[in-house]
């Protein structure tokens, strides 16, 4: 079923009025529910990031469509689409943290304040160890302005001691 | 019913009582949230799936130190009786064992488990590496699940981006899949009334709280769970060490309650201490959550000194053994047994007895 108002996406709100003991009902798309103020959360508010991603509906849908002006497809390793997740709040496959690279860098700032790991690192049996992306010097630079920024100075210190540590300093 | 106690102290090693400041913190978990790479994730996961991810981990297990002899528990054949017993035991979480109504237990629902550490197959991720320790103890108990981290990442192909982390089926998990608490027991913070500011002051240095089940479990006892919120943007070190460091604060705080409890209440205190003990002493029916209510008063009474007559490891073992699914395998009755609060209280008052018994103090 297409929405009501625009004519162009497929209807997932329906909306119930009572109005001068006429019964109406709307059959909206998320984005025009959303500019009328409507919040999906029937389906959206089960899961803790369902209940975020909802109050965050229409920047989702903005970053989902990539620079290029396309719009994420489908996970090709699983079939998973972006409102999949949207709905259960979970992704089908580890492919589907490529497949939406952009909407959920979103996500992932929105949850955790940041995007990228510096934990560990994975390095599977007869692979070498080597230091990741979020160990350059450069990364590091950044990481420290950001903690100096944010007054986390033990932090700060850390990020210095490892910068020394490559002879990156200054 | 399965055997319990083919586990090494019948998994309950977590409650002896030792480790550091054990007369407020029960237990630290630590557990790790890891993906296998060539299967999808456990809501898009076929039968077959699932089954491949319990046979290549329980084959990778067979060869690790950490999980050698490992006890496997296929949840999915047991009784929910039985499911129950190893959530009670906290070896299983209820989404894995089950228990949560509707939804059934999962296919390929399974628990590897050696002394404190285990492994939890076809939960939400396709494994949940867990350490569980006794006492607050984060460092310990980080480095052993890290250490079967590594000895099945050697083996198995872990989902890792290079931006992003160790990949899991919700991105609340993402990054580290690191999630630390520690079973902390606040009677002192609640009589006070500090604790709801205490628990705000929490969240917003980015920890959040649980009740004595974990994730989605009720708050009974005076007892919480507390954990790091975010698994992403710090590395497990600085997890650990901020959870430590904020866990120390609230020790802090519970003290300086208790304390203040002691200098301007305490009649109101030990009247609230004896009166629980004694009930437990003396009831003739009791049910989980009285009884839970019941421990902790008492709990706080022999963490103050004024109850010498039964100590932490006795309180620990009510806990546990008063919960349903052990109260009816240790009576021998279904969980649904209608006299179940009756034995409950009997259990309860011979327990307590022979504890003041053993103490030598007159009963």
């Amino acid at each position: 079923m297409l929405c009501d108002q625009c004519h162009e996406r497929e209807a997932v709100v329906h909306l119930t009025q009572i109005a001068q003991d006429a019964v109406v009902t709307h059959h909206l798309c998320e984005r025009c529910a959303s500019e009328k103020g409507v919040e999906s959360d029937s389906s959206l508010g089960k899961t803790p990031v369902g209940t975020m991603l909802a109050s965050m509906g229409k920047s989702l849908d903005a970053s989902a469509a990539l620079p290029g002006g396309a719009p994420t497809g489908p996970c090709p390793s699983c079939g998973a689409t972006l409102s999949d997740f949207r709905e259960s709040g979970r992704l089908g496959c580890a492919e589907c943290y490529r497949a939406f690279e952009e909407p959920l860098r979103d996500v992932l700032r929105r949850v955790h304040g940041a995007s990228r790991h510096i934990g560990e690192r994975y390095s599977p049996k007869g692979a070498p160890v080597h230091e990741g992306p979020a160990d350059t010097v450069l990364q590091l630079r950044e990481q420290l302005k950001v903690a100096i920024a944010a007054e986390n100075f033990e932090r700060a210190a850390e990020l210095r001691d490892r910068l020394r540590a490559q002879g990156g300093e200054g | 019913m399965i055997d319990l106690s083919l586990l090494p102290d019948g998994g309950m090693a977590w409650l002896d009582a030792s480790g550091p400041a054990t007369h407020l913190v029960l237990s630290t978990r630590v557990r790790l949230a890891r993906n296998l790479a060539n299967h999808p994730f456990a809501p898009r996961a076929s039968l077959e799936d699932r089954e491949t991810i319990y046979r290549d981990v329980l084959a990778a297990a067979r060869e690790t130190v950490s999980l050698r002899n490992a006890l496997s528990f296929r949840l999915d054949r047991m009784e929910r009786v039985d499911r129950q017993l190893l959530h009670e035991r906290h070896l299983v979480s209820k989404e894995l064992a089950g228990l949560e109504e509707p939804s059934a237990v999962r296919p390929g629902a399974a628990l590897l488990v050696q002394d404190r550490v285990g492994v939890m197959l076809n939960e939400e991720d396709h494994l949940r590496m867990q350490g569980l320790r006794s006492g607050f103890a984060l460092e310990e108990t980080y480095q052993e699940v890290d250490r079967l981290d590594f000895e099945l990442g050697q083996r198995l192909p872990f989902a890792f981006h290079p931006e992003f982390g160790y990949l899991t089926s919700c991105p609340t998990n993402v990054g580290t899949g690191l999630r630390a608490s520690v079973l902390i027991h606040l009677p002192g913070l609640v009589l006070t009334k500090e604790i709801s500011k205490v628990l705000q002051g929490l969240a917003q240095v980015g920890l959040t709280f649980r009740g004595l089940y974990g994730e989605g479990s009720e708050l009974v006892g005076n007892f919480f769970q507390l954990s790091n919120q975010t698994t992403l943007g710090k590395s497990e070190k600085e997890l650990l060490d901020h959870l430590g460091k904020m866990v120390r604060q609230v020790i802090e705080y519970e003290e300086q309650a208790r304390q203040v409890l002691l200098r301007d209440a305490r009649t109101i205190i030990e009247d609230k201490v004896w009166r629980a003990y004694g009930l437990l002493r003396n009831a003739r029916t009791l049910s989980f959550e009285e009884t839970m209510s019941l421990l902790s008063g008492v709990r706080l009474g022999v963490g103050l000194g004024l109850v010498d007559r039964c100590g932490l490891y006795a309180l620990n073992k009510l806990l546990v053994h008063t919960q349903p699914a052990h109260l009816a395998a240790g009576e021998g009755v279904r969980p649904d047994e209608p006299d179940l609060n009756v034995r409950r209280a009997r259990y309860v008052r011979a327990l307590l007895e022979d504890e003041a018994a053993r103490r030598g103090q007159t009963p």
